[in-house]
């Protein structure tokens, strides 16, 4: 059954690719929606059916080289189900979805043929995602890891005409290119360490590694510790955490259905997946979840910034995205990968229609994407915004506070994920908190100016464009609902598999628990005297389960007896960021201007996304231009052919005769009376020998 | 088949002895036969190796089909492959039809343009099947003949002063290596392969203008073999001559050079420096990594500013050979596997590359990037094709160019982590050059006047593009392929590798510790 779920979209995505001339366009549109939708469902049952028991399948071998090897394999636990659920979903929904908004795109001419390439792109990268899932070793992981980058680098650039896309393409891979280029050391560390890349041998060995060192470059390191930064990296480049962000803004080039399963649902989490893949590793690597922590939260407050200000709908949501993912890198980063899975869970349902909604709205006003010319669509496209209020709502994380889990899904999740935070015991943590408390408000102060911007006030921009604004077709309208379900309830649902009761988790990854021991029971009680109860520890070895929660690890347990006023901390910010947005967009709306104007360098330093591209363009881009052409000039030029040149200076008139005859052709004969000469003579002697 | 490696091998050779003798005039007619007698005994030499490749035994890491025979002056004819030879004679005859095949559109002295390319196939495979020293030599040097004949013949505009160039550079580096052999022969008495390759060359410090060289013969020898490898492979800094023979040189031209010609020097590291001078080549081996970290690096960033397709697919190839060079002398099953595999998969790949580049040279007669831009609107296929081939160039999981990447870092990795992260930054700027390549030739609108028409790929070359596809796809997805025949032979030659190595103890040590006893 997992290898149906992993090569029916490859199948339909060959199909609707090359076999469309056959078919016909709408035939082939089908088959790979109808194979996706197979898939889905499979998924479903998969998770559904799941028994907490890892299984892994050989498919067939691979790479073998001396002791390194890795398979073609489906590794199977929990961790794996719920990718196989999100992404699959999500990403059968898109398919429907695209059937309305990729007709009659303006961005190509009458007769034309796009759309068939567009779904068998989108299958493909549902493949390659499926196979970064459900890996059973790191390099096929990596295989899945390039593969959804090509597939997004062919997304992103799919408007090929558009020279803004193809550069947002380039740009997309190559920044992804530096993250891997960490995934890569990463491998190679974990190989001469473990001798193998297969997780079912490092889980299994991991425990004996705890004081290995490794020597990389010019000394010794926690063995350990540096797989996991290094693996980290390829996460940063992967999920668009701070310094390798760049990209995922640009991203947006590509068709909105797009921006919603890739760089909103699915393709970016990958990165907060394999940290979470990887916890029995990160379990012994304190300093690098430290960093793991310090990075989510810097990159969860940065872009929460930077969205403030945005004028394109797609970018405020874009920046959302990365501020998001900085949450779930918090949670993975303080040792609680169950919230982190949940939030990405929520995250990829109500973030998946935000953006299908923004795509509604962008199919409605004819392709704007700039709110400055949204206004009072509440009335023309009702059920896109009841759509985007739903996951508004969502985001924001409404819900009733101190229930924990009665709200919208993003309330359940990101509460759980401060939480966590709070309790948690690295150095990072309370930074971590404070970060995320803030990026709270402002996520809901962005969240409601778009809202405001788009559905409210007064209409703006093109006449014409408002008049004509229109709902967009049922094949659209049905994927924004199946998520609004997802956007809705997902978190009240599995609240307690994810952040619930310590054994209730544990069971749900598939993991035994046992009691903790005394000491560590004191322990506990004596740092956080309301969560003295601690009744349980995972028990068992490193990779029984999809996650690892090392014993010593409580963090989990401790977010259930945070302060109260902890607790009520996102719901405070949020509901701030909702007052602001309000006194700004509704109520005055002069203010936003006035605040500009007042506070320009902060407003320039925040709308130009803290100058990191300028800063990259003249650090880097510019640089290894310069470079390059040095080195060609002078390096090859001059140096090398130079020397080489002068050597042969005395030749040169020689040559220059030389040529002269080359061109008659004598040397033509004469070398080849050379060659037929040895030819022969080996011929004859062959022959000759033979005879003997 | 008692002789089946000198049919192979001579088959083309005997073809190439029919157009001179037989095929008169130079009319359309004659072209034509010309050509297809060409294709017709590249395809039949290349049937013919598949019988080598079902017949080989990947088990047995000897030599097999071994003939010997008495030759002329006291030398031996002595041939045989084993599994680190084999695959490059199946590359060679494999890619010789397609090569061929690239030549359809020539019509400039088409039969002795068949000829030399007939010639240069023999002795390519008379390269990588010679069991004699002196047969390797013939072989490896008359190699250049032809090839200077085809860029100096049939090449661009500039191609005088490129076949001069590449002539002289790759006879300057040979002659150092036929003293070497002279030294070798005169050291171990004879020049027969499989022998030397047990003979242990005195390591012993020995005094030279006042410098102490430890590793001694060895290390003089194989500094001589050294030079000649570098400049065929070509290794940073002897690599200039390659981006001008390159440009020079007609498609077909390049295909083969880049393909075939070029792996003659990584071939000669694993059949002559690494297994006969062992201790040499692991006192040098820093020297090789860090000239091939640099080659990576440097060439990369100045493909990123090229302006001429063909020279940056070139110096793209230089930095691909830097990855063979690094995994041989990492001297682990996966560096030296990765090298060999790079080799073969860098053969389908840059040999597609240049096929590329050679289909839009044929219709617009112009290699200078500036003038494309937007060709996906009127050549789909060929968009997608070029596509594939820079993903794979790239070095993505799934194509073969990956493969052969990732193996020679992981052999790298352990040997010198400071090279191996030097060498990883390759996949940055390998991703930089390709991919602007592409998006600047191949993506946006078809504004440029001169483009309007352009047509996409014909038959004949989907034709030859379809069995690049499928090589670089399966060896990327089911590499053992290769990894299972080649796997043996090198497993055998590091054991011996290790030995030697492990054995050898620097005189002044000896001294030190003969004091101490």
């Amino acid at each position: 059954m997992e290898a149906i779920i992993l090569f029916a979209p490859l199948v339909g995505a060959i199909i609707c690719g090359f076999g469309w001339k056959f078919i016909g366009e709408t035939a082939a549109m089908w088959v790979a929606t109808g194979l996706l939708f197979l898939s889905a469902v499979l998924s479903w049952f998969a998770f559904l059916t799941f028994d907490g028991v890892t299984e892994q399948v050989q498919l067939f071998r691979w790479i073998e080289s001396g002791s390194f090897v890795a398979d073609w394999s489906i590794r199977m636990d929990r961790l794996t189900a719920i990718m196989l659920i999100v992404v699959t979903t999500v990403s059968s929904l898109v398919h429907l979805y695209s059937f309305g908004y990729m007709d009659h795109d303006p961005q190509w001419r009458e007769g034309e043929t796009y759309k068939p390439r567009f779904f068998a792109y989108l299958s493909f990268f549902t493949f390659t995602m499926l196979m970064l899932v459900t890996a059973d070793n790191l390099l096929q992981m990596f295989f899945g890891w390039e593969g959804v980058g090509v597939a997004s680098y062919l997304l992103i650039g799919f408007y090929w005409r558009k020279p803004s896309a193809g550069a947002a393409a380039m740009k997309a891979f190559i920044v992804n290119r530096v993250g891997d280029f960490g995934f890569l050391l990463g491998i190679f560390a974990t190989y001469v360490l473990f001798d193998s890349v297969q997780f079912s041998v490092i889980f299994s060995e991991v425990s004996q590694m705890q004081d290995a060192t490794l020597t990389f470059l010019w000394r010794d390191w926690p063995a350990l510790e540096l797989i996991a930064f290094l693996l980290f990296i390829g996460a940063m480049g992967k999920s668009a955490q701070l310094f390798l962000h760049t990209w995922l803004p640009d991203a947006m080039e590509g068709p909105t259905p797009v921006s919603a399963l890739i760089h909103a649902a699915t393709m970016v989490t990958a990165g907060v997946f394999l940290v979470c893949r990887m916890s029995p590793i990160m379990e012994f690597a304190p300093t690098a979840m430290t960093f793991v922590t310090f990075i989510g939260a810097t990159t969860a407050f940065f872009a929460a910034t930077v969205g403030l200000v945005q004028n394109d709908i797609k970018r405020v949501i874009a920046y959302s995205t990365c501020s998001q993912l900085g949450y779930m890198f918090v949670a993975a980063g303080v040792g609680v990968y169950s919230v982190a899975m949940f939030h990405l869970f929520t995250h990829a349902f109500f973030k998946a229609m935000l953006f299908l909604g923004a795509g509604s709205v962008i199919h409605a006003m004819h392709h704007e994407q700039d709110m400055r010319n949204y206004g009072a669509l509440r009335k023309k496209i009702p059920y896109t915004f009841w759509a985007m209020m739903i996951g508004t709502l969502a985001i924001t994380g409404v819900g009733i506070p101190l229930t924990g889990w009665i709200g919208f899904a993003g309330f359940a999740s990101k509460d759980a994920v401060i939480e966590s935070a709070f309790a948690g015991t690295n150095s990072m943590s309370m930074y971590a908190f404070w970060m995320l408390v803030i990026a709270a408000l402002m996520t809901s102060f962005y969240s409601w100016r778009l809202m405001f911007l788009t559905f409210y006030g007064e209409a703006r921009g093109d006449k014409h464009t408002h008049e004509h604004a229109h709902e967009s077709p049922k094949v659209m309208l049905i994927p924004l609902g199946v998520l609004a379900v997802g956007a809705i309830f997902a978190g009240a649902i599995w609240y307690g598999s994810f952040f619930g009761k310590t054994n209730e988790v544990f069971k749900f990854f598939g993991g035994e628990y046992e009691s903790p021991s005394v000491e560590l029971a004191a322990e506990v009680a004596d740092r956080s005297p309301k969560a003295s109860e601690l009744k349980y520890v995972m028990a068992g070895e490193p990779g029984d389960a999809g996650i690892y929660i090392a014993p010593e690890n409580t963090t989990l347990h401790e977010a259930h007896y945070v302060p109260t006023w902890v607790k009520l901390s996102p719901f405070v910010s949020m509901v701030l960021g909702l007052l602001t947005a309000y006194l700004f967009y509704i109520h005055k709306p002069s203010l936003p201007k006035t605040f500009a104007e007042a506070l320009w360098p902060v407003y320039n330093f925040i709308y130009n996304k803290w100058y990191f591209d300028e800063i990259y363009d003249a650090v880097f881009v510019r640089p290894s231009k310069a470079i390059g052409r040095f080195l060609w000039k002078w390096g090859d030029g001059a140096t090398i052919d130079g020397g080489i040149n002068g050597l042969a200076m005395g030749v040169i008139p020689f040559i220059t005769k030389l040529a002269g005859r080359a061109q008659s052709g004598y040397l033509f004969h004469y070398a080849f009376a050379m060659v037929l000469g040895i030819t022969i003579l080996v011929t004859w002697m062959m022959i000759g020998g033979g005879a003997e | 088949m008692d002789n089946l490696l000198s049919i192979i091998t001579f088959t083309p050779a005997l073809a190439a002895l029919i157009l001179a003798v037989f095929l008169r005039g130079d009319d359309e007619a004659a072209q034509r036969n010309a050509k297809w007698l060409a294709l017709i005994a590249t395809s039949a030499t290349f049937l013919l190796s598949l019988i080598l490749l079902f017949e080989f035994d990947p088990a047995n890491t000897g030599f097999q089909f071994v003939e010997e025979s008495p030759w002329v002056f006291g030398l031996t004819y002595k041939m045989g492959v084993d599994g680190i030879s084999v695959l490059f004679v199946l590359l060679t005859t494999f890619l010789m039809p397609i090569t061929i095949g690239a030549c359809w559109t020539v019509e400039h002295r088409v039969k002795d343009y068949m000829i030399a390319f007939l010639v240069l196939e023999t002795l390519m495979l008379g390269v990588f099947c010679a069991l004699d020293m002196v047969l390797f030599y013939l072989f490896f040097e008359a190699g250049l003949i032809p090839m200077f004949l085809i860029i100096g013949i049939w090449g661009g505009a500039n191609r005088i002063y490129a076949a001069f160039k590449f002539f002289l550079y790759t006879l300057l580096g040979s002659l150092l290596m036929l003293v070497a052999m002279i030294a070798m022969y005169v050291d171990a008495g004879t020049t027969d392969i499989p022998t030397l390759l047990n003979h242990q060359f005195s390591t012993g410090t020995i005094e030279l203008f006042g410098f102490h060289i430890i590793g001694g013969l060895q290390v003089l020898l194989w500094l001589a073999f050294f030079a000649s490898f570098a400049v065929k492979m070509p290794m940073w800094p002897v690599h200039t001559w390659l981006p001008d023979a390159h440009v020079q040189a007609p498609t077909a031209g390049s295909v083969v050079l880049a393909a075939i010609l070029l792996k003659m020097g990584g071939y000669g590291f694993l059949r002559f420096s690494l297994p006969m001078f062992p201790v040499a080549s692991d006192i040098l081996a820093p020297l090789v990594f860090w000239m091939s970290a640099i080659a990576i690096v440097y060439t990369s960033l100045v493909a990123l500013v090229q302006e001429d397709m063909k020279k940056l697919i070139a110096y793209s190839s230089v930095a691909h050979m830097g990855y063979v060079t690094m995994g041989i002398f990492a001297a682990n099953q996966q560096g030296v596997d990765g090298a060999i595999f790079q080799m073969l998969s860098h053969g389908f790949i840059s040999g597609a590359l240049f096929l590329c580049v050679g289909v839009i040279y044929d219709r617009m007669h112009t290699r200078e990037i500036d003038a494309y831009g937007g060709l996906v609107n009127r050549m789909p296929a060929y968009a997608l094709i070029f596509m594939l081939f820079t993903m794979a160039n790239v070095g993505l999981p799934g194509t073969s160019g990956f493969i052969g990447e990732f193996l020679t870092l992981v052999g790298i990795f352990q040997a010198n982590t400071l090279v191996a992260l030097v060498a990883t930054s390759g996949v940055i700027l390998s991703a930089g050059y390709a991919l602007w390549l592409y998006r600047r030739v191949v993506f946006g609108d078809l504004i440029k006047e001169s483009l309007k028409t352009i047509s996409d790929i014909t038959p004949r070359e989907r034709a030859l593009f379809a069995p690049l596809v499928a090589m670089t796809i399966l060896l990327g997805v089911y590499p053992s392929l290769v990894t299972d025949i080649i796997g043996p032979s090198v497993a055998d030659l590091l054991t011996q590798y290790s030995a030697a190595v492990e054995a050898f103890v620097p005189d002044t040590m000896h001294a030190a510790t003969g004091h101490g006893g």
